[in-house]
C-alpha cells in the first residue's frame, strides 16, 4: 500500500510518501507561507528523490482542516486535482488527528493546540494505546479556557503541540493545574508523514472518498454568514 | 511560432477558470472551436449577501471544480489523454477563487505531464470574440466592461496589448450593481436595470457623462453614480416618488454614452477599422445597440460575443490559452494567483 500525504493546513507545507507503514520521503518546510507556489515543486522533488511513479499511489490523503482557509484549499484542490488525474480515492484526514498522531506511542494525553484568531483553538484531546489513538474530545474550534478546562478535569499529565502553543504558552502557564510538556521541534507542528502514516489505517477501513467529492472542514462558517445568521438571530 | 507541424495537428486545451463567482472548464480546438463549456454559476449564493463574498466562493469553487472538470471533458467526449495544455486564469481576480482553479490546473498538469499555460483573465475575455467570428484577427480595438473591469484596448496581435484608457474609480458593472441596490432593484444590478430601462425613459433625467482631462480614454463611474444616490435623495426629501424605470434608463443611457464616446474618440484617433466588445456588461443590449449603431456610421465592423461567453466562462480562457501556447508560453508547478495581474504582463 502506497500513500501520499499532503498538508498545507497553517504555516508548514509538507509532502510524504508512506509505502507498507515505512516513510519513503518526506518534505516539510516551516518558512513562508507561499504553499501555492511550493507544495507541487516539493512533491515534485520528493517524488524524484524515491522514484516515484505517482500511478503506483493507492491513495491521496490529505489534511482536510481546520486550518487557514486558503492553505487548506491549496492542499485540497491539489489533491482533488491529482485525484482526477491519476483516478484514484482521497482520504481525508482531520487536521487536528494527524497533528496529535506525530505524538503516537506517548503515554501522556495529547493536546494539539492551533492557532484559530478571535481568541479561539483548533483542538481536540487524544490518548495512545500503544499505537492506537483513541479520541477523548474530536476537533473543534473554542476557547483556551474552554480546553485547558478539560485537561485540567481528566486530572491526568499532557503534551500540547502545534502553533498555537506560542500564542497560548502564557495562559497554559497560568491555568494548566496537570503535569504538561511541550512536544519537541521535530513533531511539533503539522507533518504529511503523520497525514500519510494514518492514510494508510484510513485506506485499510475503507475510509476513502472520490476526489469529487473531497472539500475541507473548515469547522467554520465565513464571516459573511456568520454575521448574516447573527443579524436574522437579532431580528 | 507557429510551425508546419502544429498547424496540422488537432491542438485540445482543457480550460479552467475561477477568478470570481463562476466554476468553470471547458475544452477547446485549434482556439475557436468549442467543444464543451461547462459554467457552474453561484450567483443565487451571493445573492443574499447583495454581492459576491470571496470567502463563500472560494468555498464553492472547491466543491464543484472537479465535478465542472469531467464535464467539460466528457461533453467534449475527450480524456485528458487527449489534452495538449492546460489553461488557467491566474489573475487578475479574488485570490481565494483564484487559488483553487490554479492548484487544480498545476496538479492535473503535474499528474499526466500535460503543459500548462497561465492565462490573463481580461485576454480571455476580449479572446472570447474570437470564438463566433472566425474571421477575426488583430489587430482591432476592443473595450473590455465587466463588474470589475472596464478597459479600452489595442489588440496589437495574439497576447499583445496596449491599454488606451481604464476606469479611475468604479468599473462599469459595479456602478450597475451600486446604482440597482440604491433604487431597490438588487444584485445582479446589470441584467436587472437592463430590463426594467425597458419601460423607462432613458432622458428623464441628465445624469453626468465625466471627461478626464489628462486621460482622454480613462473612464470615471463614481460620480455618476453618486449623482444617481443625490436624485434619490433628493426625492425623498422632497417626497417626489422616485420613477425606478427612468432613473434606471437615464443611467444606463449615461454609462453606454461614456463607453461608446471614448470607443469612438479612439476609433477615429487610431484609425481602427475593427471593434469589439467583451465582459459581463458587453451583454447589455442597449450597450450593444448604440455601439452598433456608432460602428456602422463610421463604416467599421462591429464584433461582440453571444452572452455565454460575455459572462465569465472557460471556453474564453482556453482561446487565449491557445494563442499562447503557440507563442510557446508555459508555466510551471510553481505558478501562483496574481489577483492584481497587469494586462500584457508576461
Amino acid at each position: 500500500m502506497k500513500i501520499l500525504g499532503l498538508d498545507s493546513s497553517g504555516l508548514v507545507a509538507s509532502v510524504a510518501i508512506v509505502e507498507d507503514n515505512d516513510l519513503k520521503g518526506e518534505y516539510t518546510v516551516n518558512y513562508k507561507k507561499t504553499h501555492s507556489q511550493t507544495l507541487l515543486p516539493m512533491l515534485d522533488e520528493v517524488a524524484k528523490m524515491i522514484e516515484l511513479d505517482l500511478n503506483s499511489i493507492d491513495a491521496i490523503a490529505v489534511s482536510g482542516g481546520p486550518g487557514s482557509f486558503t492553505g487548506l484549499r491549496i492542499g485540497s484542490a491539489t489533491a482533488k486535482g491529482l485525484g482526477l488525474a491519476l483516478g484514484k480515492p482521497l482520504i481525508h484526514i482531520p487536521t487536528v488527528d494527524a497533528l496529535a498522531y506525530n505524538l503516537a506511542g506517548n503515554r501522556d494525553n495529547i493536546c494539539p493546540l492551533m492557532d484559530a484568531r478571535r481568541n479561539q483553538t483548533y483542538t481536540g484531546l487524544y490518548r495512545f494505546d500503544g499505537n492506537q489513538m483513541e479520541i477523548i474530545k474530536p476537533q473543534c474550534a473554542v476557547g483556551i479556557d474552554e480546553i485547558i478546562a478539560e485537561v485540567n478535569k481528566l486530572g491526568q499529565a499532557v503534551v500540547f503541540l502545534g502553533d498555537g502553543v506560542a500564542v497560548f504558552e502564557a495562559y497554559i502557564r497560568e491555568n494548566c493545574t496537570v503535569p504538561y510538556t511541550f512536544a519537541p521541534a521535530h513533531v511539533n507542528k503539522q507533518r504529511a508523514g503523520a497525514v500519510a502514516a494514518l492514510g494508510e489505517i484510513y485506506y485499510t477501513e475503507g475510509k476513502t472518498e472520490t476526489a469529487e467529492e473531497h472539500k475541507p472542514d473548515y469547522l467554520r462558517l465565513s464571516q459573511a454568514e456568520r454575521e448574516r445568521l447573527e443579524g436574522e438571530q437579532k431580528k | 511560432m507557429v510551425t508546419l507541424q502544429m498547424m496540422n495537428k488537432e491542438i485540445k486545451i482543457l480550460a479552467i477558470e475561477s477568478s470570481c463567482d463562476e466554476t468553470a472548464a471547458a475544452v477547446v480546438v485549434n482556439g475557436r472551436d468549442v467543444r464543451s463549456n461547462v459554467i457552474s454559476s453561484q450567483i443565487a449564493l451571493h445573492t443574499l449577501y447583495g454581492g459576491v463574498v470571496p470567502e463563500i466562493a472560494s468555498r464553492k469553487h472547491i466543491e464543484k471544480i472537479n465535478q465542472v472538470i469531467e464535464q467539460a471533458l466528457s461533453d467534449a467526449s475527450v480524456t485528458l489523454d487527449d489534452i495538449d495544455a492546460i489553461g488557467v486564469t491566474y489573475g487578475p481576480g479574488l485570490v481565494g477563487a483564484l487559488l483553487v482553479g490554479v492548484a487544480e490546473a498545476k496538479a492535473i498538469s503535474y499528474a499526466k505531464n500535460i503543459p500548462l499555460v497561465g492565462v490573463h483573465h481580461i485576454e480571455g475575455h476580449i479572446s472570447a470574440n474570437y470564438i463566433e467570428n472566425k474571421e477575426l484577427e488583430p489587430p482591432f480595438l476592443c473595450l473590455v466592461v465587466s463588474g470589475g473591469h472596464t478597459h479600452l484596448v489595442k489588440v496589437l496581435d495574439y497576447g499583445k496589448y496596449e491599454i488606451l484608457g481604464r476606469t479611475r474609480d468604479d468599473a462599469a458593472g459595479e456602478a450597475f450593481d451600486k446604482v440597482a441596490r440604491a433604487i431597490g432593484l438588487g444584485y445582479p444590478g446589470g441584467p436587472k436595470i437592463e430590463k426594467v430601462s425597458h419601460e423607462g425613459n432613458p432622458h428623464a433625467m441628465e445624469f453626468p457623462r465625466a471627461k478626464i482631462e489628462d486621460g482622454p480614454y480613462d473612464f470615471s463611474f463614481s460620480g455618476l453614480k453618486s449623482a444617481v444616490l443625490n436624485y434619490i435623495n433628493g426625492c425623498n426629501m422632497k417626497g417626489i416618488e422616485v420613477v425606478q424605470a427612468d432613473v434606471a434608463a437615464s443611467f444606463q443611457k449615461a454609462v453606454t454614452d461614456v463607453l461608446v464616446g471614448n470607443a469612438m474618440k479612439a476609433i477615429d484617433e487610431f484609425k481602427m477599422d475593427k471593434f469589439a466588445i467583451a465582459g459581463g456588461v458587453a451583454s447589455n443590449g442597449t450597450l450593444r445597440e448604440a455601439m452598433r449603431e456608432a460602428c456602422e456610421k463610421k463604416g467599421v465592423k462591429f464584433y461582440h460575443p453571444s452572452p455565454i461567453f460575455c459572462t465569465d466562462n472557460a471556453a474564453m480562457i482556453g482561446v487565449a490559452a491557445y494563442y499562447d501556447f503557440l507563442a510557446g508560453k508555459r508555466d510551471g508547478l510553481d505558478l501562483n494567483a496574481i489577483p492584481n495581474l497587469k494586462l500584457g504582463e508576461r
